[in-house]
């Protein structure tokens, strides 16, 4: 099945291109999945940690190995890849133990973050003498150890691709294994502890993952670049979903759409550094994520927050209108007009003369002549925000002893996000009757006065303890 | 092979000071990014350099210091903008938030200096990491009357001094320049490093003071990294600051600290990589300068963290050995008193005392250090208090008494329960809170198991400050 | 600790247990944060009963639990669960930890959180299966909360939040509950259904402990309560002829500090962290 699959992938590229691109995509499948458990448990800085820590073991590696060449198998050079990435491995494990080493050493006066850097840059930097050594063996060239910096995934072997492929399936499967022990640990550790789950194993073993997928990934993105793949694609699959099995599907093809385009791309043109153009493919898909996502999103963020605003404004503009009427109307029922003046002072603190005239666009406002009415659409709408607004107010003076002088300012904030069924709820905690269907919703009177003009302040004290709706 | 001082001085002295000076700035730096754990800024903004560099050498076309400077800045900071933008408008956790923005800038900085346009130029990611500290040295250049110094008194030869290379030039303004600045904002940064909260009521916005680090931080890395590197930008802000953190516990001393363990991780890094292939056999071959400055300052921490004077893992367990000991002698005394009291004629032989002490090298080192205090002397086969010994025995089992009938009787602790308790409290005890205890329970005058308890005595610490503890006149 | 000559103590020297007792706490001390909080706790729980652990702020009410479940390491003492140790009693005792101690923006939904408390029975690498799923679900329903079985649980009320967190131990079908603070913060139609579903598990014959801060539902929700500051002050029924749910009783328990034993405990403090 495998090979059917490398069949399609090579029509264009020729066989090893096939093979290189497929395993890179696995690659980014497999970063994508265990990236996701890294980010919700709060390491995900620690693959950066553990990445950087690669470069002495791939160095440490050749040396050893090319001082000990006689002791190799038939076949193996110093610098075959099983070697350099054992080393890596072994010296990624090292800088995790370290980074745990420095905090417990240290009495916790070093702290995680600090550790981290502390191993990232030392590490590194020992890689970089052990590199030095190597250039200045007499028979040594460092030649393809520095490829590992960066990746150079045209310089890959078939046998390089399929190793690759292999391990980050094998990584995948793990962690698809381990999926449910995984979210119990990253959501509440103390609950796995209490249920007996070994939580020290489980963070071992999900390292384990990391530094599986950063070993393998050296060749096709570089040691600077890998822990890009465990970052990206789950930061920006958290803002397509709310679910972790979503989330897992969205980061494993966002890790693997990466990594095929920007293996692909790469190939194009001989030159091009493959680990960063995989990066930037996954950073392009990150911002789109980002900004785009309907949820999350920062465009739906900003657009939800515009129409609360206009909601909030056209609620405003409706009640102080109804309001109006009310006052200008006689005992039980509103007046159906006002002089155009007086709605024009009744919605000073919405824009006045601007407002009747956006009211009247959108259908809520009729204009005869001199004169300002509502449309039976803008009556329905401005009896429903009155009637919200007043509820509101009813249920803080009963329910949480507020003075009713007070409680409109507290019920402005509230009102205009009631759902449907919280306006239900807050019914049946004021036991108030239901609303008769074909009359539009019963509007309750209000806690306190009405004020009669508009320009007097919002939060001007009142005196209304006569009207206490107390029933 | 150690060379001659004009060796040194002509070839490796630049080198020397500019990275000392850069590991200095560094230090500063790193000591509040430390302290406020945000030890990773610096590894974010020393990674996002990269695109910088490259965008203003596209833009200027030649590698001038200063468009260098500007773009790394400019580029260090757009990089620390937007992953708090990331983690406060988008809800992207901090780490991942910077992980996100640095990994993309740096690759997007490859990217650049793939271009074929770069390709001309010696910069590249490469040497962006890992520095050029070895191209830093002075030139002689008989134009323009500058030359090499080979003397300690060439070095106070203005045609010398002239002749400095520029990197080291730079890295002595950023380390006035940001020295000047940490000095003015010292108060104001300290207040906002340990309580942004309070800093904010008193008029100095933490962001502000936030983003002044930044741009320090920016600004000492882009002045290092183009000589010693971006890794070893990353090792100098953490490092050194958390060898010292290991060292003091005031802010004062801790970048002091911090500055000195740069320098000496500088001098000893450099001097490993230049000189010790030659001195194990291979001259001739110098080894990576940065990365060895970089191990240098790892192996430091190593250090602070296993010596340093009152933090440190050694210091720890020995103050934990020593506590035990302590502890175990009088736990010894005290044994030996209440063999007495039971028996004034018996005395426990030694193995007895070392088996009741609970065995081991802690058991020993207690009877030696009764023994050297005159606490304790041998008679027989056996072991005895002295007078003074007796005094300081007597005032234990007292407090010992006072606390089991304290836990019993204030408490409401079962008396079967609260021997263990009493053991361990009354190795912790002050004399001010022997008295409390003794006021705590006034009528009782034995403990919950029957026993007397001692009086206070005239020779035992007890009496003495009872005197000294006396409610104050006036109260 | 350092080394210590006192023997260890033998069964003989305890008092009476009864071998079938939910929950056994002997003679246990903890030390944590650098100062002891509990003193040589002795505590049965009778089986079949509501049990409220009183006290002030800091007086041990939480570590006592956590000490229980061996999330906070024991300086002294033992704790048996139905007469055996926590290890092989695991699946009998259910944890609701307080609600603050976890990321509520986790991408997880109220069913996934219910059907955690399932995890344990379906043991290493096995999936939640329908039978669990549905345990779940039935867990969601005894709170109230099998309409929003679906929704993330960062879009739940914090008192919708808290009865997750229920119906995630009752998930588990344990014996014995621990609850931390179940009722802090929470609506009233939440607290009215939380009492109601400790009702019915005390119905169904388990044991719940919880910690509780609202004396003065104390007698109207629990049968038993342990008054607790830095040790036990009084364990008993709360009404009756033996309640030990007094006035003397409680002002012992919020009356003052134990200065004393804060000094000490400071002191060794001092000495141990240097």
């Amino acid at each position: 099945m495998l090979e059917d699959l490398l069949r399609i992938l090579t029509f264009r590229a020729g066989y090893t291109a096939g093979v290189v691109v497929a395993g890179c995509t696995l690659l980014g499948v497999a970063s994508g999945l265990i990236g996701c458990f890294g980010l919700l448990r709060r390491r995900s800085l620690m693959g950066d940690a553990l990445a950087h820590a690669t470069l002495p073991g791939v160095a440490g590696a050749f040396l050893i190995a090319s001082a000990l060449a006689w002791l190799l198998p038939e076949g193996v050079q110093p610098k075959s890849l099983g070697v350099l990435l054992t080393g890596a491995g072994v010296s990624a494990a090292l800088g995790v133990l370290s980074v745990h080493g420095i905090v417990r050493g240290s009495g916790g006066r070093v702290r995680e973050d600090a550790a981290i850097g502390v191993v990232l840059s030392v590490f590194f930097g020992l890689g970089y003498v052990l590199l030095s050594v190597v250039q200045a063996m007499p028979t040594g060239t460092q030649a393809g150890l520095k490829t590992f910096l960066f990746g150079q995934p045209a310089a890959m072997s078939v046998r390089d691709a399929q190793t690759l492929a292999i391990v980050a399936a094998v990584a995948m499967v793990a962690a698809l294994a381990l999926y449910k022990e995984f979210r119990l640990l990253c959501f509440d550790e103390e609950f796995a502890r209490v249920q007996g789950w070994p939580t020290g194993g489980l963070d071992l073993a999900m390292m384990a993952l990391v530094v599986l997928v950063v070993v393998v990934g050296l060749q096709a993105v570089g040691l600077v670049l890998v822990v890009a793949l465990l970052i990206v694609p789950p930061a920006a699959a958290r803002f397509w979903t709310d679910r972790l099995g979503a989330m897992l599907a969205i980061s494993a093809g966002i890790g693997g759409g990466a990594g095929f385009v920007g293996v692909s791309i790469s190939a194009l043109r001989p030159g091009l550094p493959a680990g960063a153009i995989v990066v930037l493919s996954a950073a392009a898909l990150f911002a789109a994520s980002a900004l785009c996502s309907p949820r999350h999103g920062l465009l739906g963020r900003w657009s939800r927050h515009a129409s609360l605003t206009r909601r909030i404004r056209l609620d405003h503009a409706l009640r102080a209108l109804y309001e109006r009427l009310e006052v200008a109307g006689t005992g039980q029922s509103p007046a159906s007009a006002l002089p155009r003046q007086d709605a024009g002072a009744a919605l000073t603190g919405v824009g006045g003369a601007s407002a009747i005239r956006w009211l009247a666009r959108i259908g809520h406002v009729r204009e005869d002549g001199d004169c300002v009415a509502l449309t039976p659409s803008g009556l329905l709408a401005a009896a429903r925000a009155v009637r919200n607004h007043r509820l509101w107010e009813q249920y803080l003076v009963t329910h949480a002893d507020l003075a009713p002088s007070h409680v409109d300012r507290s019920a402005d904030m509230i009102e205009h996000v009631l759902s449907p069924e919280m306006v239900r709820e807050l019914e049946a905690a004021l036991e108030s009757e239901a609303e008769g269907a074909e009359h539009g919703p019963r509007v309750p009177t209000s806690v306190h006065p009405i004020r009669h003009a508009a320009s007097e302040p919002h939060a001007a004290p009142r005196s209304s303890t006569e009207e206490g709706p107390r029933a | 092979m150690i060379p001659s001082l004009a060796e040194f001085l002509a070839i490796d002295l630049a080198a020397v000071v500019t990275a000392c000076l850069c590991a200095a700035t560094c230090a500063i730096v790193g000591s509040f990014l430390v302290l406020r754990r945000q030890a990773l800024l610096g590894d974010s903004i020393a990674h996002s350099v990269l695109p910088g560099l490259a965008a203003a050498f596209l833009i200027v076309g030649s590698r001038g210091s200063v468009p260098m400077f500007i773009g790394a800045l400019v580029a260090g900071i757009i990089s620390t903008v937007l992953s708090e933008g990331l983690r406060r408008i988008a809800r992207v956790e901090s780490g991942a938030a910077m992980g996100v923005v640095f990994s993309t800038m740096f690759a997007l900085g490859v990217l650049l200096m793939s271009l074929p346009r770069m390709r001309t130029v010696d910069l590249d990611a490469d040497c962006v990491l890992n520095g050029v500290l070895e191209t830093v040295v002075w030139t002689a250049d008989t134009a323009r009357g500058t030359r090499v110094p080979t003397t300690l008194a060439d070095l106070l030869d203005p045609g010398v001094l002239a002749g400095a290379p520029q990197q080291l030039v730079t890295a002595l303004v950023v380390f006035v320049v940001v020295g000047c600045v940490v000095l003015a904002l010292y108060k104001e940064l300290t207040l906002a490093s340990f309580d942004g909260g309070l800093a904010a009521a008193l008029g100095f916005p933490p962001w502000l003071l936030h983003t002044v680090l930044v741009v320090l931080a920016a600004s000492a890395s882009v002045a290092s990294f183009e000589v010693v590197g971006s890794i070893l930008v990353i090792a100098m802000l953490i490092c050194p600051a958390a060898s010292a953190r290991m060292c003091t516990d005031r802010l004062t001393s801790q970048i002091a600290v911090a500055v000195l363990f740069s320098v000496l991780s500088v001098l000893s890094g450099y001097c490993a990589a230049a000189f010790g292939p030659g001195l194990v056999g291979f001259p001739g071959t110098t080894l990576s300068a940065a990365g060895m400055i970089t191990v240098a300052a790892g192996l430091l921490l190593v250090a602070a963290i296993l010596l340093a004077p009152v933090h440190g893992l050694l210091a720890r367990s020995a103050r934990t050995f020593r506590l035990g000991v302590t502890i175990a002698r009088e736990d010894l005394l005290a044994m030996l008193y209440r063999v007495e009291e039971s028996n004034p004629h018996q005395t426990l032989r030694r193995d007895q005392v070392i088996q009741g002490l609970g065995g081991g090298v802690v058991a020993r080192s207690a009877i030696r250090s009764a023994l050297s205090r005159g606490e304790i002397v041998p008679a027989g086969h056996g072991l005895t208090l002295t007078d003074p010994g007796r005094a300081a025995a007597r005032a234990l089992v007292r407090t010992h008494r006072l606390w089991e009938s304290y836990l019993v009787h204030e408490l409401g602790l079962r008396p079967d329960h609260v021997h263990r308790a009493a053991m361990d409290l009354e190795h912790h005890t002050t004399p001010a809170m022997v008295q409390d205890l003794a006021s705590a329970v006034p009528s009782v005058t034995d403990d919950p198991h029957g026993r007397r308890i001692p009086d206070a005595g005239l020779e035992g610490s007890p009496a003495r400050s009872a005197r000294g503890n006396g409610p104050e006149p006036g109260r | 600790m350092l080394h210590r000559s006192a023997a260890p103590k033998t069964l003989a020297d305890r008092p009476e247990h009864s071998p079938s007792s939910p929950l056994s706490v002997h003679d246990m001390t903890v030390a944590y944060q650098r100062r002891p909080v509990l003193w040589d706790v002795d505590f049965d729980a009778p089986a079949r009963s509501l049990i409220a652990i009183v006290g002030p702020n800091g007086a041990g009410k939480s570590t006592l639990i956590k000490a229980c479940l061996n999330l906070l390491p024991r300086a002294s003492g033992t704790v048996e669960f139905f007469g055996r140790p926590y290890r092989e009693a695991r699946s009998l005792v259910g944890y609701v930890p307080q609600r603050e101690s976890v990321d509520w923006d986790f991408p997880v939904s109220a069913l996934d959180v219910a059907a955690m408390g399932r995890y344990g029975a379906i043991g290493w690498f096995g999936r939640v299966t329908r039978r669990h799923a549905e345990a779940a679900m039935e867990a969601l329903r005894q709170v109230g909360m099998a309409d929003l079985a679906g929704r993330q649980i960062s879009q739940l009320s914090g008192g919708q939040q808290q009865r997750v967190f229920l119906a995630r131990a009752l998930a588990q079908d344990a014996r014995l509950y621990f609850m931390d603070e179940p009722l802090a913060g929470v609506d009233a139609a939440t607290e009215a259904t939380i009492i109601e579903v400790l009702r019915s598990l005390r119905q169904a014959g388990k044991t719940v402990i919880v910690v509780h801060h609202d004396l003065s539902t104390v007698p109207q929700y629990f049968d038993h309560v342990l008054l607790l500051n830095t040790r036990v002050i009084a364990a008993g029924p709360v009404s009756g002829p033996e309640s030990v749910f007094t006035s003397e009783n409680l002002k012992r328990t919020y009356g003052g500090r134990l200065t004393l034993l804060d000094q000490a405990a400071e002191a060794v403090a001092r000495a141990r962290g240097g």
